[in-house]
Formats: C-alpha cells, structure tokens, sequence
C-alpha cells in the first residue's frame, strides 16, 4: 500500500515499537490484567495517542488515514492497550477545547446519559480498558446541543467484565456525576459510535493480516504427506480466498478512514463495518482450518488475532447493525438514487 | 511477510465527474429502445449502432495517447464511462474488448502500418474485435493451444480451431494467439496476430449456450493464410503479451456490475415492504459493491500510473464474480417470485441472470486459475 510520507512515518514508528515490545507474553500477561506500562509509556511518548489532536491543542495534527495505520497495527499485533480509545477520546476532547488531563488514561463512554443541573447520569455499558482508564469521555445532548464530557473513572462505579479476547469491558454506572469540564461541539450524538465503528473496522483489518501471516507461514512450514501442506490446492485456494477478505478489508477500512477525512463518512464507515464481518466470519474459520489442532490451543497464538475478531465484530454494531442501516437508506433514498449514492460516497441524497 | 497486495485509495479528479454527468445525460435519452434482456447482459448485449454513438462522443479509447487519436484522458475518466454505461445496462458490446485490451496492445506492440489501418475505426465504434485464445484442448491451460501459423513466404498458414470465442460472429477481427513454433518452454513460440475474420478459410460457427443465446462461437482455421504483416509485437511473445493484458481484462467494474440491475430492482421492490431481513440483506451487498468499486478503481489508478497491478487484478476479479454471482441466488431467497421471461423487470432480469451467472467465474479465468495466481503471489507455490 502506498501511503504519503507523514503517514509512513506513522506506520513506522508504530510498526517499530509493536514488534519491539508486543511480544506474546505481554499479550498473555495482559489477559491476567497486567497493565503493559513500558508498551503504553512509549506510545505517549511518541505521540500516538494524539495523532489527530490539532497541533494548537498540543497535539501531532494527523489525519484519519494516519490514524487508520496506528489502528490497523494495534490490530495486527494484538497491542493490549487502549491506543485507538485514546487517539478517538482525545479527538473528541479537542471538539470542545478540552485537554486531556497528564498521565490520564482516557476511555470512551458509550451510552445515553442525562445532564440535569450539572450533573450527569447513565449507564456505559461495555466500556472497553474500563480497569486501566483513569478519565472517560462522552457526548451527551442537553437542550438539543451536543456536549462532550471528560469525567474520572471511579472503580466502584464500574463492574467489570470483559470482551472474549479479555480486553477489559466494564459497566460504567453514573449516578448524578460532576464532569471535571465540559463543553458544547458541533457534531451529532453518535459521532462517538461512528468513530467506534471506525476504529473496530480498521482493527479488524489489520487482525486480518496477521491471520494471513501466520496461516502462510504454518502452511509453508507444517509437512503431511511428505511435503508442505501450503504446496497442496486444496489448501491454496483457501488461503487465496482469505487473502481476498484481508485485501477487500483493508481496502473497506481505508474507504472509511478517507471518508472522514473528507467529512463525508456515513455510508463509508457503514460500509466497512458491515463488509469486514464477513470477511471475519470467513477468514477466521479458514484460519482455524488452516492451522489444525494446534491452533486451537492456547499456546499457540492464532487466537489472539481470532478471539478480537469475534469480538470487535460485535462492538460498536455488528455486521448486520450497519448492513440494515444500509439498507435501510437505500430503499428510502429508492432505486434511482442507488448508484448516485455509491458514485458519491453518501447516504443523504 | 507482509500481505502482498498495494490497493491504495483512487479519488476520482473533479474533471472525471464532469463526464460522469455527461455521459448519464446521454444515456438518458439514448437507451429507450433497449429491452430488458439485452440491458441485463450489459457488456455481452451489442448494438453496433450505439457503439457508432459512443464514438461520436468520444468515449472510446478515452485514455489512449493523442497521438494515436485517443482523447489523452486519464484512466480515471475512462472508468467512469464504463461504470455508467454498465450500470445503465447500455449495449456496448461492439466496442468494449477492442477499447478494453485490443486497442491497447495494437498501441504498444503494433507497427505504424497497423495502427493506422486499426485504430480509427475503433475509435469510431466502427470495428469489433474478439479474443482468441482457448481451443477444444485448452482451456484453462492456455499454453497447451495447438492452432498453428506456419510461415510462408509473405503469410502465415493457420491451421486449428478457436473455441468459446465470444462475439467472433458479430466481430471484424479477432486477436489470437497461435503457435508458431514448437519449443522446449511451452510457453515459448506463441505469437499474437490480428486476423481478419473475412479472409478465406475462416469458418466461424454458434455455440447457442444454455440461455438459447448466441454468444459463444467455434472459429475453424483451414490454410487461412493471415498476412505476416498482421503479426502483431514480438514472434515468439505471445505469452508475455498476453498475460500482460490480463490486468486490463480482469480488474474493471465489469467484474462486479454484471447483477447491478438486479440490486436496483431489489431496492425498488424492497422501498415499499417492511422486511427488516430483506433491507439487511441489500445493505450487506451494498457494503460488498462500495469495497469491491474502490478495490477496481484502484488498480485503474495503478495502470494509469503505469504499474503492472496484475496479482490485485486477480483479487478484484475472483471477489467481483463471487459477488456478482451471488446475486441471483439472493434476489430468489428475498422475492419468492419465478424468474420469468415475459414477467416484471425484476423476474425478466432474475430470468437472465439465473441463468448466464455460472458463466462469470469462466469467462476471463477461471476462479481456479485465479486463485493459483493468488496463492503464487502469496508465496505458496
């Protein structure tokens, strides 16, 4: 893939300090809930976590598309660390003149709450890194404007419980909290779930690729019959066809980063969460196969890639959430106006 | 190993969607006359009087070099043109292998003499061209073709068959692939030529398929005797000339487009029923559409940049047909109708597409032979 040089340095520096430091014991360690410090502090310290941040609020001034590279590697390496919920938390912060507080740990908080005299209060279900976040942020909506919201998270007001790849997942209760600040934004309330879908879409893809990696390499190296099982068709043309998933997700995932880039990110963003589920149901299955037995154990590292693909393809909506989000636009916008609204790239004819 | 595909996001230039609205006014008003079943078979339905019109315009050889008489637009452009006209369902059969690839190879392999003898009429919508390349005893094996083309003095003498030859019965010429001499490389001594398909000792016969329809043709060589002249780039290059069409053959929206009207006319039923499975369902091969569309648009990107994106060509394909191909199968599932030939449009449209989808992993490599492109680039074999 060719990208613009700010981009590639992106790529880079991410790419570098992955390989350097998510090494399979950190992944494993960080199932037991051992907080990666060294991975998280160099990632600050980079500044990855404010890739889109504009540089007059301290931050590095990136594009979505640069943003997209950070997300599809912490997906292709399994990074356990909130980078992607920082990257979109500190963008939201910055909608509203907000900076994040030093050495905060931000989560994103998605849920319906209520803004009376002050106070806020709902349920934050699912709330992902829940155990490690020290601040949350969310949108909320009080007399038709949209606000964003930076509160601390207390612990006794999470349950925690955690997604399949036992990425941390708390409830998030508030009852009557005061925000540490707040401040209107011009945006919609589900900006914050749009951009879930997003960042999910690209991780994806990129969980993808390491699925691709290392059913290659397995097939290239684990010998029945006398030869590599990578040299018999059978096995080929499944990998061919879950190399065409990978491309196609990845190509999905950058159509949405693109798009909001442009502004104009409704249908993408639909787009590739929905197209990227299937490629998951498929590839994942055809990785499993690839891989045998062995790849169903835990020693084996296959399903550190395969168990976030279950997941995240069911967080922020599932595939079939945004198909039937799109559907639902084109029939409404009826068929004359289909093709339009591919050549465009937009939902709202 | 990293993934070895280089899609990269395309946006089309302002100046592409200018000519995206003047090609949709043209088709506007110069469709009427189309029936359903021809509209279905998009860039299989011929109509050599609209391709005369699309000449006219200036559409055909939109992106070869001015000096060759093309318009010296970017492959962005010209993309948009053949987007439109296949979503349009529009007739441009007559004309869309020799703008595709034959137009193409003459530029950059033909001599002068040739150029000049072919190309206007191309550009004019005047003169169609077929492909011939399998033969009763090769097919996916392309390399194992046996017509043969012996020289003599100033002509080649070809003797053999050509089979599934589409179009050849409503073309002029066909570019073909021959042996020329037997060598120890099987991929060696194969040499494209220009063959006018009016010499003597040309017989072109119908393969009727399994719609009724007359696409398909077996074209028998018996001493035709094709002018040396007509030899086009390099004797003995045949293969590499060949394979490197296949990028042009295998990435464009042709590829994903062949069903669009069937999901056109499942949005139409769809906008007044309240089916929460049917909408999910069309949104779901929505997604497909969108990703396979910026997949193709890139590699137009790459071959107007010069690149040779033939392995992300293959994907594009082999993920394009299985969309295409699906379609039918779900427009059955979602509308419980029979597919019937003098029914709606919709069951007029279901009627043909039933029918010609297998043909979309067959035509222009089989999803087999792809694959193993695939897996070869993958570093499997």
């Amino acid at each position: 893939m060719s990208m613009n040089e700010t981009t590639q340095l992106f790529f880079d520096t991410t790419q570098k300090l992955f390989s350097d430091q998510v090494s399979k014991e950190c992944i494993e360690e960080s199932e037991k809930g051992i907080w990666p410090e060294k991975l998280w502090n160099e990632a600050v310290e980079n500044g990855l976590n404010l890739v889109i941040v504009p540089e007059e609020f301290g931050g590095v001034g990136g594009t979505w598309m640069d943003a997209g590279v950070i997300f599809k590697l912490i997906g292709k390496f399994q990074a356990p660390i909130p980078l992607a919920e920082n990257i979109l938390s500190s963008y939201l912060l910055s909608l509203g003149n907000i900076n994040a507080p030093d050495d905060s740990i931000l989560t994103m908080l998605n849920g319906s709450f209520e803004f009376n005299d002050g106070f806020l209060s709902g349920e934050a279900p699912r709330t992902p890194f829940s155990s490690h976040a020290t601040h949350g942020v969310l949108l909320f909506e009080n007399n038709k404007d949209i606000h964003v919201a930076l509160i601390k998270i207390e612990k006794k007001s999470i349950k925690e419980n955690t997604n399949l790849a036992l990425e941390s997942r708390g409830h998030i209760s508030l009852d009557k909290r005061k925000p540490i600040n707040f401040s209107k934004i011009n945006a919609k309330i589900d900006l914050s779930f749009k951009l879930g879908a997003l960042v999910r879409a690209n991780q994806m893809a990129g969980a993808l690729e390491s699925l691709l990696e290392q059913s290659v390499q397995y097939a290239n190296e684990r010998i029945q019959f006398g030869r590599p099982i990578g040299k018999f068709q059978a096995i080929q043309q499944q990998l061919a066809i879950l190399s065409t998933h990978v491309a196609a997700s990845g190509v999905a995932a950058d159509y949405a980063s693109f798009s909001m880039d442009k502004g104009n990110p409704d249908l993408a963003i639909a787009v590739a969460k929905s197209r990227i589920d299937d490629a998951v149901s498929i590839g994942a299955s055809i990785a499993h196969q690839v891989h045998g037995a062995i790849g169903f154990t835990y020693e084996h590292g296959l399903h550190f890639s395969t168990r976030r693909l279950w997941s995240w393809r069911s967080e922020y909506g599932s595939g079939s959430y945004w198909s039937q989000y799109l559907g639902k636009k084109a029939v409404e916008n009826g068929a004359e106006k289909l093709w339009p609204s591919i050549t465009e790239g937009n939902l709202n004819l | 190993m990293s993934t070895p595909f280089r899609f990269s996001l395309t946006d089309f230039p302002p100046e592409a969607e200018t000519l995206r609205s003047e090609v949709r006014a043209f088709l506007e008003t110069n469709l009427d006359n189309v029936p359903q079943e021809i509209k279905a078979e998009t860039w299989s339905g011929a109509d050599p009087e609209f391709s005369k019109k699309v000449g006219k315009k200036g559409w055909i050889g939109l992106s070869w070099p001015k000096e060759h008489g093309g318009a010296g637009r970017s492959a962005m452009e010209r993309y948009v043109v053949l987007e439109e006209m296949l979503v349009a369902g529009a007739p441009v059969g007559s004309h869309w292998v020799a703008d595709r690839q034959s137009g193409p190879l003459i530029i950059r392999y033909g001599t002068a003499e040739q150029q000049e003898k072919l190309l206007p009429g191309i550009l004019k919508g005047e003169t169609s061209f077929c492909i011939g390349m399998s033969e009763p005893d090769s097919g996916s094996d392309l390399a194992a073709l046996r017509t043969k083309a012996d020289k003599k003095g100033d002509v080649y003498v070809v003797n053999g068959t050509k089979l599934w030859t589409s179009g050849a019965h409503r073309s002029h010429y066909m570019i073909a692939l021959f042996r020329t001499s037997k060598e120890e490389d099987r991929h060696g001594g194969l040499t494209q030529f220009i063959v006018d398909l009016s010499l003597p000792g040309i017989t072109i016969r119908p393969i009727i398929d399994l719609t009724g329809g007359h696409h398909f043709n077996e074209v028998i060589f018996e001493n035709a005797e094709v002018p040396a002249s007509m030899l086009i780039g390099k004797e003995g290059g045949g293969w590499n000339q060949v394979t490197a069409e296949l990028a042009l053959e295998r990435s464009g929206p042709e590829r994903y487009l062949s069903c669009y009207l069937l999901l056109k006319e499942l949005v139409r039923e769809f906008s007044d029923r309240n089916d929460d499975e049917g909408v999910t369902e069309i949104g779901r091969q929505l997604s497909h559409l969108a990703t396979l569309r910026q997949m193709s648009v890139s590699v137009a990107g790459m071959l107007n940049d010069g690149e040779n994106p033939a392995l992300e060509a293959s994907v594009v394909k082999d993920l394009g047909t299985v969309f295409e191909q699906e379609l039918p199968n779900i427009a059955h599932r979602l509308m419980r109708v029979e597919p019937d030939s003098q029914g709606t449009d919709f069951q007029r449209y279901l009627a043909i597409l039933t029918q010609t989808s297998p043909s979309f992993s067959l035509r222009g490599g089989t999803r087999e032979i792809l694959r193993g492109i695939i897996a070869r680039g993958l570093g499997l074999r």
